[in-house]
């Protein structure tokens, strides 16, 4: 029997079979490495990248696995907005608002079209206001979703990406029932919106808002206590207040970082001050930290969803004022005036005083605003749109230099980089 | 106090501060704005930044103003600032005549200032001044001219035979890590 | 409505021998049954892209659910998005080094024609550079039209011989971007 409390044996490589000795008699006295002379290696992720979506370029030098110096080449879905927009007339912006965010198209027509009240001086019916808002909610819903959704498939988790968008897609089928459309939407209009809710609609968003918890635990329960994904989102692109208030962050990404800002808390418009609901707020400003607050920015949202069906007023939806807003069909067909009214309205249009405005609206991106300069006709003299993530892209070199490769995807996830928006 | 009478007390202060080199103060829709020279519009940008702490440079614009009456200069650029603890919005235009066009950056005060600037570089032409990399930022490496001027057409697209090479640019670049608002 | 086949001079299956007739219609309907697409999506049309690969509308009907970001490892370029100027020597190489049988799909205004945004920065349609066997029109299409447009696609394999190919060039692109 062999002696337990002996010392085990150390085994040698000449104790194995003399075939496989390949000459080296000093195996097992550590070998030593010789000085290997690296040199930097260059690396190119994307355009063509699933994690980049298609849209950027991340140029590195890298260092073994760590990242010395990092480019950010953007401008691949540049579209030429801006410019295009100045030979159409205000009304026509519409479409092309839907497209900057398209993930929630609602919200940047609802943008676009309180700073053109705001600059015609027009007050929207409480109807109208309210049911911006509520439209506004349901995408901040839909958006984080993707955002959460995408993200976390970036990092590896597909199953969360299914329960999304299953969850997206009911919320889709509601907004079809009142818009007609599944993705750009242009359901609102300068001076109101499109047409009235249809029969039925808010019960039938009460109805859906009942299976969105489930998604949410659903995936919560995946990842928030996962350890493989805190490793891999914790501490990881982390940025203090400061910083990130100077790089121009705004929406989740900067609250994730600590601070409470929100446009509907500090400038509230659209009712929302009469609402009851928090500002989700994160601690430390890291990827773990951004997929929390949007997670829990969908519940918010909800809670200000229940609130609001239950106050939306009858009414009117338009504003009464002949040039802006197009008289109903039944007039147009059936009067002169009406008819002369929507040529008016469809031929000219719109027409602001000249002037210069900056407005801004809570996106779930953070705050998108538009600086609209009139000349007093009805084509915009310049509009520029000051996109939420393409101040947060610019932190992306600082972010991402001194981590590891694979924390790129991680940290562009979290960001929620529309190209839309970000090249317009 | 209402936003409107803290933006009229920082406009106040400007101008006092500044003098004639304050052109303008305009006051449109609730909001105000300082139409500063241009040879001053970086001390008035410091001020506004330090003393009456705009932390949150929010755009910069630049704008073709060929078309737009009263006419000033050809060109403009206008810095719009938000203070996130006192809720100010407050903006600075300043006018940049088409022979001159270097205007002093404002990415020493901001880093958001840094993709600002050179989405107005790129789109209007302005030169600013002391901006580490003023390069061109959405349109193609091989894009001539900038295309929100007015007199560049709508039209007028032009094709990229390549891609670009990034190498030079990323060893030319300074790379560390976050910082500039500790500084001053 | 099915695929117009007098337009194609390719050789129709009735004109090939017994056993080449049995093995050509065995690889294409392997080849039409495993799409594997490249979603080179850009924009909008990526999301409703990604909407037609969920599972409610459910592309892995037709074999497509495969999506593989490697052009060495898929069969089809699906164009989701607006290509614009700056991006279109990219999409040019990509198609590239797609190995045949390859397949393009434009999907959306943005990639047929260029969409609404007729300026400087898009291209007026990917056509103009590289060849493109289906177009979807919408803006976004629907899933159920970018289903469609997969089950035009395999109708389209089915009217091609399966071994020759690379012989039947229906566009000759006279592309602007030069060979990378």
């Amino acid at each position: 029997m062999p002696d337990k409390n002996a010392a085990p044996k150390q085994y040698t490589s000449k104790d194995f079979d003399d075939d496989l000795d390949f000459g080296h008699d000093d195996f097992d006295e550590g070998l030593t490495l010789p000085d290997i002379n690296t040199e930097p290696m260059y690396i190119n992720i994307g355009p063509c990248h699933p994690a980049t979506h298609g849209t950027f370029r991340v140029y590195c030098k890298l260092d073994g696995e760590l990242i010395e110096k990092a480019g950010v080449d953007v401008g691949y879905l540049h579209r030429g907005f801006e410019k295009i927009v100045e030979t159409k007339q205000y009304g026509q912006v519409i479409p092309y608002t839907d497209r900057l965010n398209y993930c929630s198209g609602l919200v940047n027509n609802v943008a676009y079209c309180k700073a053109m009240e705001r600059m015609l001086d027009l007050e929207v019916p409480d109807r109208t206001q309210y049911i911006r808002v509520l439209v506004m909610e349901i995408q901040r819903i839909m958006d984080h979703m993707i955002c959460v959704g995408t993200n976390i498939v970036d990092i590896g988790a597909l199953t969360n990406f299914w329960y999304f968008f299953n969850a997206r897609e009911k919320l889709n089928d509601v907004i079809e029932a009142l818009t007609g459309a599944r993705l750009t939407y242009s359901y609102v209009r300068i001076g109101g919106l499109a047409w009235d809710l249809p029969d039925g609609w808010k019960e039938s968003v009460k109805a859906t808002l009942k299976e969105i918890p489930k998604a949410i635990k659903d995936v919560t329960g995946l990842v928030k206590k996962n350890r493989i994904f805190q490793d891999r989102t914790m501490g990881v692109g982390m940025i203090s207040t400061e910083d990130a208030v100077s790089y121009g962050w705004t929406g989740p990404c900067l609250r994730s970082t600590g601070s409470d800002h929100d446009l509907r808390k500090v400038r509230p418009y659209y009712h929302y001050d009469e609402v009851d609901f928090d500002i989700p707020v994160g601690a430390n400003g890291d990827v773990y930290d951004r997929v929390m607050v949007r997670i829990a920015e969908m519940e918010e949202s909800m809670r200000i969803i229940e609130q609001v069906i239950a106050r939306v007023p009858d009414g009117p939806i338009n504003v009464d004022d002949k040039m802006v807003v197009l008289p109903p069909k039944e007039k147009v067909h059936t009067t002169m005036e009406g008819l002369i009214n929507h040529f008016k309205v469809v031929i000219e249009g719109a027409q602001p005083p000249a002037g210069r405005i900056y407005d801004a609206t809570e996106t779930p991106n953070g705050e998108l605003g538009f600086y609209i300069i009139s000349d007093g006709t009805g084509n915009p003299y310049r509009i520029k749109v000051r996109p939420p993530c393409f101040y947060t892209m610019n932190a992306l070199k600082f972010l991402i230099e001194g981590g590891m490769v694979a924390d790129i995807v991680a940290i562009l996830g979290g960001l929620n980089v529309i190209a839309g928006e970000l090249d317009r | 106090m209402s936003d409107k009478k803290r933006a009229q007390k920082i406009a106040d202060a400007i101008q006092s501060k500044f003098g004639d080199a304050v052109l303008e103060i305009e006051v449109a829709y609730d909001e105000f704005v300082a139409v500063v020279d241009k040879a001053i519009v970086h001390d008035v940008l410091a001020d506004l930044r330090w003393t009456h702490h705009f932390d949150l440079l929010l755009d910069v614009v630049g704008v073709d103003c060929m078309e737009l009456e009263p006419f000033r200069e050809r060109f403009e650029v206008e810095y719009i600032l938000y203070a996130m603890k006192s809720d100010t919005r407050f903006r600075v235009r300043t006018p940049v005549p088409e022979t001159d066009l270097d205007v002093p950056t404002a990415s020493d005060l901001w880093q958001s200032a840094n993709w600002g600037e050179r989405e107005a570089y790129e789109m209007i032409g302005i030169n600013f001044v002391g901006h580490p990399c003023l390069k061109r930022l959405l349109t193609h490496h091989e894009f001539v001219g900038h295309p929100l001027r007015k007199d560049y057409p709508v039209m007028g697209g032009q094709w990229c035979s390549s891609t670009s090479e990034m190498k030079e640019e990323l060893e030319e670049s300074q790379g560390g890590a976050p910082g500039g608002s500790s500084a001053g | 409505m099915g695929v117009d086949a007098d337009f194609l001079d390719a050789p129709t299956k009735n004109e090939t021998g017994l056993i080449t007739t049995r093995i050509e219609e065995v690889i294409k309907w392997g080849r039409k049954n495993s799409l594997w697409p490249l979603p080179f999506g850009t924009a909008c049309c990526a999301i409703e892209f990604m909407g037609t690969v969920s599972s409610n509308f459910d592309i892995s009907r037709f074999g497509a659910e495969l999506v593989r970001f490697s052009p060495r490892q898929s069969d089809m370029i699906l164009v989701a998005g607006t290509i614009n100027y700056k991006l279109a020597p990219v999409l040019k190489r990509i198609y590239d080094q797609v190995c045949e049988p390859k397949f393009v799909i434009s999907m959306g205004a943005c990639a047929c024609s260029g969409g609404f945004y007729d300026n400087y920065a898009t291209v007026q349609g990917i056509n103009q550079f590289i060849p493109v066997d289906v177009f979807i029109p919408g803006c976004p299409p629907r899933p159920e039209a970018v289903l469609d447009a997969v089950m035009k696609l395999q109708e389209r394999i089915d009217l091609e011989p399966a071994t020759t190919r690379d012989v039947v060039r229906r566009h000759e692109v006279d592309t602007k971007l030069t060979d990378q």
